[in-house]
């Protein structure tokens, strides 16, 4: 891997958070026009890698560091606007800076959420208010994406229709994805590299493309179009036993 | 013109409304109506240190009103249950402030003017005070207002667009103890949260945008004060708990209308 074009790289990130250690030494660089799936249990600190690569949680050793100028979209996790703050979708669109109007026109085309503009986003439906998110990630032109979570709350056939369109604008912007998925074992089946983490990165590889398979069947149906892929977890290290029982539960559901 | 009590006591009315109007809506989006009444709260303390050591009674009461609303702030931040935290400094800081005036009470002080407000009081240099310092929040808020919104409706969104979340919550500290500071004299340290939060929750059935209830909460706040003035006048009631019933009244009918709208 050349780090000389990477658009963001963490060496050595070590991230605490309430006196406990979430992340070690965590090194990766992702390249321009890369997909890179982040997938490990609940409270493994993948969010916690996203918020660091972003810049909110300052990181306790080792830096983050991002190629100067970089363009960065951002799709938080389970985004809740208090009911108390009135918004309409094409105000938070132009937030914090306002955004032409045919830059705003294109990236909902682009995310699926056109004609929704003066709609208040308390009455978007789950689906609607995840395109919205996308929408406003994408009003930079972005070289890097970066979501966390993108498609908690979306049923099946929700969630396969969200990665069909992520990877439609990624290759129609060129743009590197990193994305949190919820799913220990089912990713975007575009993705160049699939990071497991567990504290750290306990595994890194290709995703298998077995739209075929029964196993995959079992959990989609069928026409989810191809976007989404399995992930066997192939282990290169030893592991502590967090980790290895964390897998070893997930294989089996 | 301002040589007339009753016009120093509208403009003093107006000018702690439309300084109260740009805050109060973010503290009603932030869910900071308790964190207001503590800051709120502290002025009292201020009002005592004012006459114990001699100093300007703004200063004192911008200093202790900063300063509460910090401390509240970074003990929050520390992992303790922010609705207990406010709770107690909240009280304590009343408390704490109504012990101290009790012990410094050389000149007879009128405690009741400091907790209620005292507007048919105010003089020309209180006028002053009033809309300078609503003038500073104004231009204060209005700088960041983008910023302030987008940290607002999400602290990770605003760091991935390179605003720094708690610079803009320090912000708002400021601009909380400034209109606390201002509004004293106007309602009191009791009814300020009051000012701060009531026009703003009115404005909300009725507003599709940040601005678009900005804009809401400054002109229910301003007929609030004009409101209550006429009915402290009408039925010799105090003026300053009558603004704030003026802008429960407006907030009720609002909110009965609003439903019904739906």
């Amino acid at each position: 891997m050349t780090l000389e074009g990477a658009l963001i790289r963490s060496e050595g990130l070590s991230i605490r958070h309430g006196g406990r250690e979430v992340l070690r030494d965590v090194s990766f660089a992702i390249e321009a026009g890369e997909i890179v799936t982040v997938v490990g249990p609940n409270g493994s600190g993948k969010s916690t890698l996203l918020k660091a690569l972003i810049g909110a949680l300052p990181p306790a050793a080792g830096r983050v560091t991002r190629r100067a100028g970089l363009r960065l979209g951002y799709v938080p996790q389970g985004l809740r606007l208090d009911p108390s703050m009135p918004m309409t979708v094409g105000r938070f669109l132009n937030l914090p800076k306002r955004v032409a109007e045919e830059g705003r026109t294109r990236a909902l085309a682009e995310a699926g959420a056109q004609g929704l503009e003066d709609r208040p986003l308390t009455a978007l439906s789950g689906g609607q208010f995840q395109r919205v998110l996308l929408a406003r990630a994408l009003l930079d032109r972005p070289e890097l994406l970066i979501l966390d979570e993108p498609t908690t709350g979306l049923d099946q056939p929700g969630q396969a229709a969200f990665y069909q369109r992520l990877e439609d604008v990624r290759n129609s912007l060129g743009c590197a994805v990193l994305m949190v998925s919820h799913e220990l074992h089912v990713v975007m089946s575009a993705s160049d590299r699939v990071l497991c983490v567990n504290g750290h990165i306990c595994c890194e590889g290709r995703p298998e493309v077995v739209a075929q398979a029964e196993e995959y069947r079992a959990l989609f149906g069928t026409g989810t179009g191809g976007a989404l892929a399995l992930y066997r977890h192939e282990h290169s290290h030893r592991h502590d036993e967090t980790c290895e029982l964390d897998h070893t539960h997930g294989e089996d559901t | 013109m301002l040589d007339d009590f009753l016009v120093r006591a509208v403009l003093a009315a107006v000018g702690a409304a439309l300084a109260a109007a740009p805050l109060g809506v973010f503290v009603v989006w932030r869910r900071m109506a308790y964190f207001g009444d503590a800051t709120a709260h502290a002025a009292v303390l201020g009002v005592a240190l004012a006459l114990a050591l001699s100093v300007p009674i703004f200063a004192a009461t911008l200093a202790t009103a900063l300063l509460m609303a910090l401390t509240v702030a970074w003990l929050s931040g520390r992992g303790h249950s922010a609705d207990l935290v406010l709770g107690v400094a909240a009280h304590g800081a009343l408390a704490l402030g109504l012990v101290a005036v009790s012990l410094v009470e050389g000149p007879r002080l009128d405690l009741e003017s400091y907790l209620f407000g005292d507007i048919l009081a105010v003089t020309k240099r209180d006028l002053a005070v009033i809309w300078g310092g609503g003038a500073v929040v104004a231009v204060l808020i209005g700088w960041r207002w983008a910023r302030l919104v987008t940290s607002t409706v999400s602290k990770d969104l605003a760091w991935a667009a390179g605003i720094n979340p708690k610079r803009e919550q320090l912000t708002l500290m400021l601009a909380l103890a400034l209109v606390v500071a201002v509004a004293l004299k106007v309602v009191g340290a009791l009814l300020i949260g009051a000012l701060l939060i009531i026009p703003a929750a009115a404005a909300r059935p009725w507003s599709r945008t940040p601005e678009g209830m900005l804009a809401g909460t400054a002109a229910l706040g301003v007929l609030s004060a004009l409101g209550g003035l006429w009915g402290a006048w009408v039925f010799d009631t105090p003026a300053g708990p009558s603004v704030v019933c003026a802008a429960a009244l407006f907030f009720s009918v609002s909110f009965l209308a609003g439903r019904r709208a739906e």
